[in-house]
């Protein structure tokens, strides 16, 4: 599969948290020629079975990436004499500092495009002149008469960012969304990489919903899914303009492995000899209390969930120049893979009974 | 309307203490209910059984209201306290409480009997007209609700707990009256919303419903250099997309809009950035429901004198019952 | 689709590189005038002759440069560090695309992730100091293969028309740069008409001095965008202009007390041929007429433009009947120049 036109299609289907329903058919669409069957839940999470070879009662990993994407909503239609306008608020994280001048699309009846605005820092009240523009000042303008406003949009609409997915040097593309349609696009091309080899585990790959606002998918996925273990595939910090310090890997270093308490010790010794394996070069990440992903929500499920986290280096993360290498994207796809083939029926038994062993 | 609402926002019950308005509830809705139970956290279950082929919905009106909680009681008998809920000391001066056991008490701030700058909630105490501590008729631990009466001004009415007898109100109303419905649904008269929707998590989690409504109020943008969001008093009841706890589903906002057209309820779309509901909870519970809210719109939430409109009150109980009387489509 | 409109406002031509520019123009107008060249500072001067009707010389300046940044360094990770070319408030540059150089190699501009600043840090305006532009180079020489010191980015924005309005980048001053095209491609006017398609107007008016200079005119006409500020607000303030009532006149601005005769004459042919226009709020803002009206002992100089939205944001806008309008009138007004108008006897 193209990897450009691939992440391309991921990156610019629209799907804010909330409102995920064209990225979901198109990632189910993708899906299909891979998987045995997909089903999708109540709060909107898309999930696919790609049945294993080992005998049943069969373990099951899932496999999650959420498909949602920051984005903004509509709070008001408000005019300034025939013109309107639109003010909005946040869904998820947006990275309030850049959106000044960002082209949007409004979901109302239908799509509309605009761009965000504000009246110039001095004609602000003076409380609000030194810092970014926020919501208080900020517009959507869509060039449109109120009038014709009034009747495409409604206030809860929801806004998707606007920005076509392009490349710059080596193998980088930059864009907006690519957290986590990155990760969305790794779990694809494993699938792929899968339909060629052998797997006793069924694979169920899950596009959470709402991991943005609220790791809604994650917690309600992996109660529905009951998986035996699981690995969220996520973004991660790479350095870049403002970010230099150690800790964070480099664009092109390949697929991060988380280590922390979202993560059990035993998936991640699994992902990294998967990733020795096959010779391919991983970078180490850590975290303390969350890790700011579905692992966080999965890990809780019903009885407890082992879950291991794999991520990809991203510059820029919650604007729309997101940037990732492309080879990080495929190496990422190929060690899932690679993980998944060595998955055992003795797996879960072994984790388990390294908690109890002694250090050597 | 107005007699039992009166009863119902009179009545104590902050978060976790919920007793007094538990009963008053259970016996406004007993004839009414197929099944009723109290689960462990204090939540009231009352259900109403479908002609089957529907969902199973759990709608939730929480009976807490914010208080203070008795942390200390000095030498003297005044008593200090925590907040239970969110307790702003702007509404605390000169305001009066009353215990579950009847006593009554003023909450004063210490010093200055009028000072320049606003107190933080230690600087407060509550008078309960104790000689001392030993002579005290509360202890620590001890749970007050605020004190003040109901008043109706022609559609306004005014109260304390509108937050959320009146979504209780609602709620009530609607079992009363469903007479015909495909859904099971599960009325949950909830504990403990106001510290973090914890009873509807629990309840949710034993009912594992299909949809989670809760109604609840929501604050109104119509008041003097406020516009906070874009609800008005008195123009119906809120249909609420997004807060801060939840995005309300999709197919769900659309049905309730449906049912609102259809039946010429007026309706608002409430996107809202400051609070949440129980249907947070709700929605992420178990494998996760389709969640939504009704909201009442409210002015001067979580003060004494919160204030909504009657013919909004009226509407809300309209469309909860279109929306349960026929099939819902997700 | 206005193709002029969407072709001249996605060229790129930063002030001090408007090279790309200035031969688009020259080639949608070579045929249409009688000769046409290029001066030391590179602004590009066109006649087109009169009739011989009436004996004047009229300047029209439009100028071709738009605001944009500049690489002032490479870093050895191969992030380019750079400044503004213009005035462009920072806030604007978080997160936006541009093209650099005569490569147009694609870069963004980044900073550090909110996520990784501390509290305090999340709402201040990142500083362009601190922002890079990232076209995705491995390293410093990786990078200077593509890019130099120097190279000039500006933003990429595609035109697009929304129904009665457009957007585009650097509609201040293409939409100046397209009306003059329009009159030069029109039927000829009385007396000669020097075109001065200008430089550097962005950071100092530096272009349009030399020009008139140059041309000597006898009258000048400014053609700009000026920013219309009619958002939502609370606040009973006028917005300078708003879109949708028509091209803006000038009366005075920071630098210029525009020719009174001449402001007075667009008015009443904007009147006679009822063409909407609108009055610029005076005050603040320059054009090229503060340059212009000072040469050879004095030029009768005033400023007709076109209001856009979002003024040196990646993402302006205008509306289209403005734009026409804002045609129609200046050719109006030229039609009917004489003498007379700018005379100054005793």
């Amino acid at each position: 599969m193209k990897i450009f036109k691939l992440l391309k299609t991921l990156s610019e289907t629209p799907g804010p948290s909330g409102f995920e329903r064209r990225i979901a058919d198109q990632i189910s669409q993708i899906w299909e020629p891979f998987v045995d069957k997909i089903t999708t839940d109540r709060v909107g999470s898309v999930f696919a079975v790609k049945s294993g070879s080992g005998t049943e009662p069969r373990p099951q990993l899932l496999l999650a990436a959420h498909m949602d994407e920051i984005g903004l909503m509509v709070t008001e239609v408000v005019n300034r004499d025939a013109y309107g306008f639109l003010r909005v608020t946040n869904v998820g994280g947006v990275d309030i500092r850049h959106l000044y001048s960002q082209p949007v699309v409004v979901h109302g009846r239908r799509d509309i495009h605009g761009v965000l605005a504000s009246l110039p820092a001095r004609m602000l009240p003076s409380e609000r002149r030194n810092g970014p523009f926020g919501f208080e000042d900020l517009v959507v303008d869509p060039g449109l008469p109120m009038e014709i406003l009034q009747e495409l949009v409604d206030i809860g609409d929801f806004i998707s960012f606007r920005q076509p997915l392009r490349k710059l040097m080596g193998k980088n593309v930059t864009g907006k969304a690519l957290d986590n349609r990155a990760s969305v696009a790794a779990v694809i091309i494993c699938l792929e990489e899968l339909q060629d080899r052998n797997h006793e585990w069924d694979i169920v790959a899950a596009a959470t919903a709402q991991e943005e606002t609220r790791l809604l998918g994650a917690y309600t996925g992996a109660f529905l899914q009951e998986p035996d273990a699981a690995v969220a595939i996520d973004v991660t910090f790479a350095k870049g303009a403002g970010l230099s310090e150690q800790g964070h890997p480099e664009l092109n270093s390949g697929p991060g492995l988380d280590i922390g308490p979202n993560v059990h010790p035993g998936m991640y010794k699994a992902l990294k000899s998967a990733a020795e394996a096959i010779e391919m070069d991983v970078s180490v990440g850590t975290h303390t209390r969350g890790s700011g992903t579905d692992a966080f929500g999965i890990q809780v499920a019903r009885s407890g969930v082992p879950t291991g986290l794999v991520s990809i280096p991203l510059r820029y993360m919650h604007t729309m120049v997101e940037t990732v290498n492309t080879k990080d994207v495929e190496r990422t796809g190929r060690l899932l893979a690679e993980f998944i083939t060595r998955l055992d029926s003795a797996f879960l038994t072994d984790i388990v009974k390294e908690m109890m062993e002694e250090e050597d | 309307m107005n007699t039992l609402l009166k009863q119902l926002v009179e009545t104590h019950g902050p978060s976790g203490f919920e007793d007094q308005i538990r009963d008053l509830i259970l016996s406004e809705i007993e004839p009414f209910a197929d099944t009723i139970s109290v689960d462990s956290m204090g939540n009231l279950i009352a259900t109403k059984k479908g002609q089957g082929d529907g969902f199973k919905i759990m709608i939730a009106a929480h009976m807490d209201e914010i208080g203070l909680m008795v942390s200390h009681i000095s030498k003297e008998g005044f008593l200090r306290f925590t907040n239970i809920g969110g307790v702003s000391p702007l509404i605390l001066t000169g305001n009066r409480v009353q215990f579950a056991n009847g006593t009554l008490g003023v909450v004063y701030c210490e010093g200055k009997m009028f000072p320049k700058e606003v107190q933080p909630l230690e600087k407060y105490y509550i008078d309960v007209g104790a000689a001392s501590k030993d002579d005290c008729p509360v202890q620590v631990g001890d749970a007050a609700s605020f004190k003040r009466e109901f008043v109706a001004q022609g559609d306004r009415l005014t109260s304390k707990s509108m937050d959320d007898r009146i979504g209780c109100y609602v709620a009530i109303e609607t079992l009363k009256r469903l007479k015909n419905t495909p859904h099971d649904v599960y009325f949950v008269f909830s504990v403990q919303e106001e510290v973090g929707t914890r009873g509807a998590q629990a309840a949710a989690n034993g009912i594992l419903p299909d949809i989670g409504i809760a109604v609840d109020v929501t604050a109104t943008g119509d008041l003097p250099e406020s516009r906070i969001l874009a609800v008005d008093l008195g123009a119906g009841p809120a249909i609420k997309v997004k807060d801060k706890g939840m995005i309300a589903h999709r197919d769900l906002v659309r049905a309730m809009r449906s049912c609102a057209e259809k039946e010429e309820i007026p309706y608002q779309l409430e996107v809202f950035e400051f609070g949440s509901t129980d249907a947070r909870s709700i929605q992420i519970s178990g494998p996760g429901s389709a969640a939504g809210c009704i909201s009442i719109p409210c002015r001067y939430v979580h003060s004494q004198s919160e204030t909504v409109d009657a013919k909004d009150v009226e509407n809300a109980v309209k469309l909860l019952l279109s929306l349960l009387s026929g099939k819902i489509d997700l | 689709m206005n193709e002029l409109l969407k072709k001249l406002t996605e060229a790129s031509g930063v002030s001090s590189a408007e090279k790309e520019v200035r031969i688009l123009i020259r080639d949608l107008i070579a045929e249409h005038v009688d000769e046409w060249h290029v001066d030391a500072m590179g602004n590009l001067i066109a006649l087109k002759s009169g009739t011989g009707a009436v004996d004047l010389r009229v300047m029209i300046d439009a100028h071709m440069d738009e605001v944009g940044l500049m690489v002032t360094n490479v870093d050895s990770s191969g992030l380019l560090r750079f400044d503004t070319v213009g005035g462009i408030d920072d806030r604007t540059l978080l997160g936006k695309v541009v093209q650099v150089g005569p490569q147009k190699i694609t870069g963004v501009i980044g900073a550090r992730p909110i996520h990784l600043l501390k509290a305090n840090q999340r709402t201040s305006v990142v500083k362009c100091e601190s922002m890079r532009i990232d076209i995705g180079a491995k390293n410093k020489t990786s990078a200077m293969g593509k890019v130099n010191i120097g190279d000039l980015a500006n933003f990429i924005t595609e035109y697009e028309e929304l129904g009665p309005t457009a957007i585009g980048k650097a509609f201040d001053n293409r939409a100046g740069c397209a009306a003059l095209i329009e009159i030069l491609r029109g039927e000829p006017y009385p007396f000669d008409i020097i075109a001065a398609f200008t430089v550097q107007e962005e950071v100092g008016l530096r272009g349009a001095q030399v020009a008139a200079y140059g041309i000597k005119p006898d009258a000048a006409f400014v053609l700009e965008s000026t920013p219309a500020y009619d958002l939502p607000t609370d606040q009973d303030i006028s917005p300078n202009v708003v879109l949708g009532k028509g091209p803006a006149v000038y009366v005075m601005d920071r630098v210029t007390i525009q020719d009174p005769r001449l402001v007075s004459h667009i008015m009443r042919t904007a009147e006679k041929n009822e063409i909407p226009f609108q009055i610029r709020q005076p005050g603040g803002g320059s054009t090229n007429t503060a340059v212009i009206q000072a040469v050879h002992g004095g030029v009768p100089a005033a400023t007709i433009a076109v209001p856009g939205r979002h003024a040196h944001t990646p993402n302006m806008m205008i509306n289209l009947e403005d734009y026409t309008n804002f045609v129609k009138l200046t050719e109006a007004t030229l039609h009917s120049v004489t003498p007379q108008l700018i005379n100054r006897s005793i």
